[in-house]
């Protein structure tokens, strides 16, 4: 017999989003409107592309674990979810302690 | 023959010095063991000794020669990366500690800036370093280069001077003349030459062999983890204080001792693994598993990074752990640039200056070289890893 | 650090698509106790990727067309073979013989010399942390990690809004997300019509399906002494549906042809369609724009050979693992079934998986396993000659277009450090650009990284597949992994 579905709720950027039981973490930003969340090396925006965790574009944040493919990852109650940044500084070295 | 980073630096001495200079490999130029490492120019793991001095030539020529690239090399080359970063050696045990201090005043009297640095100061350096280190050395002359584009670099440099580059040739055999080496025969054809330089790093007693002499230069085995990009939290070359012993020992076992850094990519590296086993190149989980564990004695935020990536390569070992270079007394004309273990980068250039003084002006020759000759004493001619 | 036990397992079945789901039901019934291993939370791999069991029975509110809320019923996406999906799956389940080992993910092999490798399994969620490890010693490996798409890159490739033509079918069956709601489809091969079905069944509008091989070539490879075809008729069963949904929703089939630009800001919001030379070159002049929100562009596929390569297993010039007649690698104890043995579509993999299972478990294969798979590969062939991709497409690649997605290289860069440097060096080149060393470790780029490159004549072509790490792992969970014993036998 057909019920409703089981909603979860998580956590996306700060804000409160709802999904169904079983989606993945793609699923949910997908169906609400979101087409890219993640900015690439050179500060592209990306989303789902292979949609079968091959291309490694879609990456999330998830409860503070970096790297979390969001296409292959189901979404569980309370998921903190943030958007993953690539293009990361790159370091300065040991300028501050360059000692000539 | 070798398009790896001690045959580009020395073809690019030879070319400058207006000589007439053949590259070959039987492979892509920076095809072996120049890819396969982080690039280092290190101090830090130099006792007092020939390879210390080396290494400080090489440091010296680095700064020369980054200027003479400049206008040697076309607009637009990539960059070599070149970083002193500065290496932070640790030790977390009382033993490691003692080991580490003794090491260290001997360096310090030799010469090599050695700051022993207090824990407050070691987290200044490195905030993410483990709370439990027992002591702490900071060597503010170790530095780095992206091994791959400065062997590039020096081969392009090279042929700019008229040097040919020959990939995908390999040394089949001796031409020899008067029990004299009159150059080799290849697989694209014979090549003669004044002067045959082997700089084939892990597989030149092959190439020695084929040319009919015995090398003691054999495989040593090591394995690198890769992370995916991440914001920098790592910022000098940070090393267990293991890293000394390891080094030096002559066994056989796999030894790890732990190298972290950071790369202008965003990645972390870590290494380092030390095993004799030939050319065996299948990566082990168990040998991942002792990298990974170490890493996290110095990193424990490390436990969450991703790891997307695990190569090998193989050093060129020689027993007494010195490079080999100079000719060879058993067959004129041979001359060797190699056995630089894991140091080839930080060795390379003035591997090939003192090679251009001992082929074209032999008289004006450093005395340094005499500790590399192929014919030390203390160098047996029978590796004892056996046949190769 | 803890002593971790290696079972040793008589079959160890690695992948739970068709292929290895037949394989592991044929040792079962050869008598072999199986372990089955599958990353995805439920069997199935992506030819039946399916809801979670958690959506499965329930009723949902309307669908969802990549954030618009789509009024109207969902239609049932199809799903062919399901029946034998569930029949397949439920015994292997219910069986006390066979071990299911859901979020399992292979990591990483120990070659052995003349036997199958050890192997090292994480259980967990994808890219998990401190998940459990596991490590297997089997008598006999059989591999059937599947293939994943080749998308030929073009400008405005990386814009969101594109996707490969797999995304649309893995979004549609596993999410019922529709990727956008005028949606253009193109690329090659036969794979591109089922991905236009399952689009309009999820509220889509497939504005178009864009083959790039022309007449010529598809005639080539389908026309060509049709009779040899008879046997797979049942399978001219399943195209002709997927033929009949492109007349019942009037979409257009176009062949010689493919989406040379993507046009957009923060999204795609057009393509550029142009006809292709049978080389695969764009006819110059002959460029058409259309209005699209979404286009899902795959040329084929490419088998999944990291395990495989890592377990020494030699692989043959398509990037697919060689084997004999009864699915055996070249290694001794190493088996493999499936897109890895060669792309050929699920009817080949069943019977692969089949032969490669009973083979495993040490019996002779069924007479109807062979007979299947030599008419289904006849039919692979055919896929392959006519649908083969063409050197003309690097003609529509500008210097600016992205081809390692990962570290955002572009061609121009690729194709002016080869030439400053006059390096011929795969390796090299890979360590100079970063192209190949992101994430993905050039699954997505590699071939295209290659062929680019391939003009001068690479030196150690081929070395993308060599993946020693299989799958990304948590440093912590690789120092977790305790050394396996060295004398465990």
């Amino acid at each position: 017999m057909a019920s409703d579905a089981e909603t979860v709720r998580i956590e996306v950027a700060g804000e409160p989003v709802d999904g169904l039981a079983g989606q993945t973490i793609a699923g949910i930003l997908m169906a609400g409107g979101r087409l890219s969340w993640r900015r690439s090396r050179t500060g592209r925006p990306r989303g789902v592309f292979c949609g079968i965790g091959v291309c490694f574009d879609c990456l999330v944040v998830v409860n503070g674990l970096r790297d979390v493919r969001a296409c292959q990852r189901r979404a569980v109650d309370g998921d903190r979810v943030e958007f993953q940044r690539d293009d990361v500084a790159e370091h300065a070295g040991g300028q501050e302690d360059d000692h000539g | 023959m070798g398009a790896g980073i001690v045959g580009a630096a020395t073809a690019r001495v030879l070319a400058r010095a207006g000589c007439d200079v053949v590259v070959v490999d039987r492979g892509a130029t920076a095809g072996g063991t120049s890819a396969s490492g982080e690039g280092n120019i290190l101090v830090s793991d130099k006792g007092p000794g020939a390879e210390l001095l080396l290494t400080w030539r090489t440091l010296a020529a680095w700064a020369r020669v980054r200027e003479e690239l400049r206008d040697e090399l076309p607009a637009g080359f990539p960059d070599l990366e070149f970083d002193r970063k500065g290496g932070l050696v640790v030790a977390t045990s009382p033993e490691g500690a003692e080991a580490l201090l003794a090491f260290a005043r001997t360096q310090r009297a030799a010469g090599v800036r050695a700051e022993i640095v207090d824990d407050a100061r070691a987290h200044e350096l490195e905030p993410d370093l483990t709370p439990d280190l027992t002591s702490a050395v900071f060597y503010p002359e170790d530095a780095q280069v992206q091994p791959v584009v400065a062997t590039e670099a020096l081969l392009a440099a090279a042929r700019r001077h008229g040097a040919r580059v020959r990939q995908r040739v390999e040394v089949t055999g001796p031409l020899l003349a008067g029990g004299r080496l009159a150059g080799v025969r290849t697989t694209a054809g014979d090549l003669f030459a004044d002067a045959v330089v082997l700089a084939a790093g892990p597989w030149s007693a092959g190439v020695a062999e084929r040319l009919g002499v015995a090398l003691p230069v054999r495989p040593r085995r090591g394995t690198v983890l890769v992370t995916s990009r991440m914001p920098a939290r790592v910022r000098h070359k940070v090393y267990d204080a293991d890293y000394v012993g390891a080094v030096g020992s002559g066994s056989a076992d796999l030894q790890v001792s732990s190298v972290v850094e950071s790369t202008a990519a965003g990645t972390v590296l870590i290494g380092s693994s030390r095993e004799r086993r030939g050319f065996d190149d299948r990566i082990e989980a168990r040998v991942l598993a002792a990298l990974a564990a170490k890493a996290l004695v110095l990193f424990p935020f490390l436990a969450d990074a991703q790891v997307i990536r695990a190569y090998g390569g193989f050093r060129p070992y020689v027993p007494d752990h010195l490079p080999i270079i100079g000719a060879d007394p058993r067959l004129p004309g041979l001359w060797h640039a190699t056995g630089h273990e894991g140091a080839g980068i930080g060795l390379s250039l003035a591997t090939a200056d003192l090679l251009h003084d001992l082929i074209l002006a032999p008289e004006t020759a450093d005395p340094l070289a005499d500790a590399f000759r192929p014919d030390r004493p203390g160098l047996p001619q029978e590796h004892p890893d056996g046949a190769t | 650090m803890a002593e971790q036990t290696v079972e040793q397992v008589p079959v160890l079945v690695v992948g739970g698509g068709p292929a290895g789901m037949a394989a592991a039901r044929a040792a079962r019934l050869g008598g072999a106790r199986v372990v089955l291993v599958e990353s995805g939370d439920d069997l199935g791999g992506q030819y039946w990727r399916h809801l979670p069991a958690e959506r499965q029975a329930a009723r949902e509110q309307g669908g969802r067309v990549a954030g618009r809320p789509h009024r109207g019923v969902h239609q049932d996406v199809p799903h062919p073979g399901w029946a034998r999906f569930r029949r397949m799956r439920d015994d292997l389940l219910r069986d006390a013989g066979c071990e299911v080992v859901l979020g399992g993910h292979v990591w990483s092999v120990d070659r052995r010399d003349g036997a199958p490798p050890l192997v090292h399994v994480l259980v967990g969620p994808p890219d998990g942390n401190g998940r459990q490890p596991r490590a297997f010693e089997p008598a006999a490996l059989v591999l059937a990690t599947g293939a994943h798409e080749r998308t030929l890159p073009f400008p405005g490739w990386d814009l969101p809004g594109v996707f490969t033509a797999g995304a649309a079918q893995a979004l549609a069956k596993g999410e019922r997300v529709a990727v956008g709601r005028r949606v253009l489809v193109a690329g090659s091969g036969p794979f591109l019509l089922p991905v236009a079905s399952s689009l309009v069944r999820t509220g889509a509008r497939v504005v178009g399906v864009v083959e790039a091989a022309g007449r010529a070539q598809l005639a080539r490879g389908w026309g060509s002494r049709p009779w040899r075809l008879l046997p797979a008729l049942a399978k001219g069963g399943e195209l002709a549906g997927y033929v009949r949904d492109l007349a019942a929703y009037r979409i257009p089939y176009r062949t010689g042809a493919a989406v040379v630009a993507a046009h957009g800001t923060d999204r795609v919001e057009a393509v550029t369609v142009a006809r292709l030379t049978p080389g695969w070159a764009p006819v110059p002049g002959s460029a058409r724009r259309i209005a699209v929100d979404a286009v899902c562009v795959g040329h084929g596929f490419v088998p999944r050979a990291e395990l495989a390569t890592s377990a020494g297993c030699a692989l043959g010039a398509d990037g697919s693992v060689v084997v004999d007649a009864g699915q055996r690698t070249s290694v001794p104890g190493v088996l493999t079934a499936g897109e890895l043995a060669g792309i050929g579509g699920v009817d080949l993999a069943l019977a692969e998986g089949e032969i490669a299972g009973s083979v495993a478990a040490g019996r002779a294969p069924s007479p109807a396993a062979v007979r299947t798979r030599s008419v289904f590969r006849e039919f692979a062939a055919r896929l392959a000659a006519a649908h083969e991709i063409r050197p003309g497409w690097q003609a529509w690649v500008d210097d600016h277009t992205i081809v390692c997605r990962c570290e955002d290289v572009t061609a121009g860069e690729l194709r002016s450090v080869a030439a400053l440097t006059g390096s011929r060096g795969l390796r090299s080149l890979k360590l100079t650009t970063r192209a190949g060393l992101g994430s993905c470790q050039g699954r997505t780029c590699g071939r295209s990284v290659e062929e680019i490159l391939g003009p001068a004549g690479l030196v150690d072509a081929g070395r993308t597949a060599r993946r020693p790490l299989a799958i990304p792992v948590r440093l912590g969970e690789i120092a977790a992994t305790a050394a396996a014993g060295e004398d465990v036998r």
